[in-house]
């Protein structure tokens, strides 16, 4: 018997919780292979970063989390915003500009952002919603209340000074912050061991005295693991804790990147590191689903999915005075006040 | 009616609003007692209110001013202070790309109740990095609001209503108004953003000025009565939203238009109020619209060169006598 089988489901975590991260793992797989697919045919514009092979860290970490706790995400945040409860449905009509999107159209694929469910929104700037969590934190800590925030971010944010800003500052106040770094091993196409001189990212946040993990962001239960663990302690008022999950961009850095700089041996071997096959093999072995309801899983996948892109096609295109609209909450964008009814 | 400074006027301000809303707190460098910050405008605001909520905070720009919009997105009112606003380019990412981005992104589900605080402007040999007038980069940014009070009283009622608003704002004081003193009232008020002010009605020649400039524009206005001009001073008191209707007004009546700043000219406040008159009262000016602004150069240090380049009133006067001579 392997090592990831031998080890057994963790124990607070319910069969129907578990296909229920192997399910959303899947969804997420899904999800950017046919926005990719679309993508590539011309029907979504913009830019389209995938983070294909990541969705364990994303799924792990919010299976922690409470519907009212908050994220913030990266502009490689479809997987994040999927794992913390975002609909396809309207992520789709997003994507396709639509006015039934998340965002209305004004965001796109880097700013998808629910604050009914806490996901305060991707940024396209790498590290930029890195100092605006631990205000996030800071509000809730003042406000009284058990939340929690997460922030994620990619192994690109740390080498900006933002990242040592916030961390400095949720050590200092204390408040129930959990910084997760999606270590993919590339920003963009600059590798990771290039980033900081001969030194682990964890040992570099302890100095600011966070408890800081390293966990293996390829088995989607190690990530929970690490993931309840500061949570339960950020809610209990521990403070601030960080985790590194060790990932892998099965793509390069947007739709269209052929990512040569990743050599194809290793590109191979994290492919078999796959944290969706692995999580598929765990279940089985514990009998926590056959190979009838895997199938149903991919099926009920597919259909969500294909639903949703039909959704978002017959959604209709917002009217092009709309650009104008959403720019302020009392004012309209040239400055004229709004009245209580238009505020918007 | 009592007089008070400028300063005391801010503090009346910040502290009323954290008596009538829990959710308002403070956050920047050395704003504790017994420092009181920089320019002394949170002094006795922590003894008060205890320093949770006159939160003093390591030199971090872009650490707390993101802070304080992830506080204000997530149901607080975080009023941030910049000690200085050459020093808000280390926090321009959460400035710019967050708070006043993050509304439209997100399609209008984000509101941001964050008031920077903040100061700039010339007068005491503070150099290139602690005497700069950014305010047109903030009147450029879609998504913020920009208020520059010149009088005590404008003061308290913009910041009242700048912590009351749900966008961002950037409220820029200047450094030489903390001491001075005007009127303001003891009974509650607040000032609309978008509605100026004339601060000195005339018909020969009118002048919006900004800030510190609108005290230099009425001194100049006061020299050239004694020469039989009468000069319309208006502030705009927000720069955005900018009420151009009571500028439009006044251009009408004196059919022309000086706007002066300290800001460097090119690109400057000016330029915008200059456009938009062209564009809406091209018909009511009768001589060419002139800029009193600083040459576009960094700020040297020196008192005689950093005077050389201050829209003071006697350049303001100038300008106005040869404009009404018909000299330009």
């Amino acid at each position: 018997m392997s090592d990831e089988i031998k080890e057994g489901p963790p124990e607070d975590l319910t069969r129907e919780q578990l296909l229920g991260m192997y399910r959303r793992m899947r969804l997420i797989r899904g999800f950017e292979n046919r926005a990719k697919e679309h993508f590539e045919a011309g029907e979504i514009a913009g830019f389209l970063h995938l983070s294909q092979g990541q969705e364990a860290v994303p799924v792990g970490t919010c299976t922690a989390l409470r519907q009212d706790d908050y994220i913030t995400s990266t502009h490689r945040g479809h997987g994040d915003v999927i794992a913390k409860g975002c609909d396809v449905k309207y992520m789709f009509a997003e994507l396709y500009g639509r006015t039934t999107g998340y965002c209305k159209g004004k965001g796109g694929s880097m700013h998808i952002a629910d604050f009914s469910q806490g996901i305060i929104g991707a940024t396209g700037i790498v590290g930029g919603s890195v100092p605006t969590a631990p205000g996030i934190a800071l509000s809730i800590k003042m406000r009284g209340i058990d939340q929690v925030v997460v922030c994620f971010f990619g192994d690109g944010a740390t080498a900006g000074g933002g990242f040592h800003e916030a961390l400095n500052l949720s050590s200092l106040w204390q408040v129930p912050i959990i910084f997760v770094c999606q270590n993919n091993l590339y920003a963009l196409s600059h590798p990771w061991e290039k980033t900081a001189y001969k030194c682990e990212l964890s040992y570099r946040v302890s100095t600011y005295n966070i408890p800081a993990e390293c966990v293996d962001g390829m088995d989607a239960l190690a990530v929970y693991r690490a993931a309840k663990k500061a949570v339960d302690r950020a809610r209990a008022g521990g403070g601030p804790s960080f985790i590194e999950a060790k990932t892998y961009r099965f793509l390069g850095h947007y739709v269209g990147d052929p990512g040569l700089y990743m050599p194809p041996e290793e590109r191979e071997a994290w492919r078999k590191r796959d944290a969706i096959l692995k999580l598929g093999r765990q279940l089985r072995a514990w009998g926590c689903l056959t190979e009838e309801e895997d199938a149903q899983i991919a099926a009920d996948v597919d259909a969500e999915l294909e639903g949703a892109i039909a959704f978002a096609k017959s959604s209709p295109l917002s009217p092009p005075e709309d650009a104008l609209t959403d720019v302020y909450v009392h004012f309209d964008y040239l400055g004229n006040p709004l009245d209580e009814g238009e505020q918007r | 009616m009592r007089e008070i400074t400028y300063r005391d006027a801010l503090r009346e301000a910040l502290r009323e609003e954290m008596l009538r809303d829990e959710r308002v707190f403070l956050m920047g460098e050395d704003i504790a007692d017994p420092f009181g910050s920089a320019y002394k405008v949170t002094l006795g605001l922590s003894p008060e209110f205890g320093t949770d909520r006159v939160r003093q905070t390591p030199i971090s720009e872009l650490g707390f001013v993101g802070a304080g919009v992830g506080a204000a997105l997530t149901g607080m009112r975080p009023v941030v202070e910049l000690m200085y606003i050459d020093f808000s380019m280390l926090a321009m990412d959460q400035i710019v790309n967050q708070a006043a981005k993050i509304r439209y992104m997100s399609g209008g589900q984000a509101e941001v109740p964050l008031v920077i605080r903040t100061q700039g402007g010339l007068g005491r040999s503070s150099a290139a990095h602690h005497a700069q007038s950014l305010e047109a980069w903030f009147v450029h940014l879609p998504g913020m609001l920009v208020a520059m009070p010149s009088t005590p009283y404008d003061a308290k009622g913009l910041l009242k209503t700048a912590i009351r608003l749900n966008d961002p704002v950037m409220f820029i004081e200047h450094k030489l108004l903390y001491n001075t003193e005007g009127p303001v009232p003891e009974e509650e008020y607040t000032i609309p953003f978008g509605v100026a002010d004339v601060k000195c009605e005339g018909t020969d020649c009118t002048v919006v000025a900004t800030s510190m400039t609108v005290l230099k524009a009425l001194q100049a206005a006061e020299m050239l009565k004694k020469e039989g001009i009468s000069v319309e001073v208006v502030d705009p008191r927000t720069l955005f939203p900018l009420d151009i209707e009571t500028i439009i007004q006044s251009v009408r009546k004196t059919s022309r238009l000086i706007v002066a700043h300290e800001s460097p000219e090119r690109g400057g406040f000016a330029a915008e109020v200059i456009a938009q008159i062209a564009d809406k009262a091209f018909g009511y000016i009768d001589a060419p619209i002139q800029r009193v602004c600083a040459p576009s150069v960094p700020t040297p240090f020196a008192r005689h060169l950093e005077d050389f380049i201050t829209a003071d009133e006697t350049k303001i006067a100038d300008r106005v006598r040869s404009l009404v001579r018909g000299e330009i």
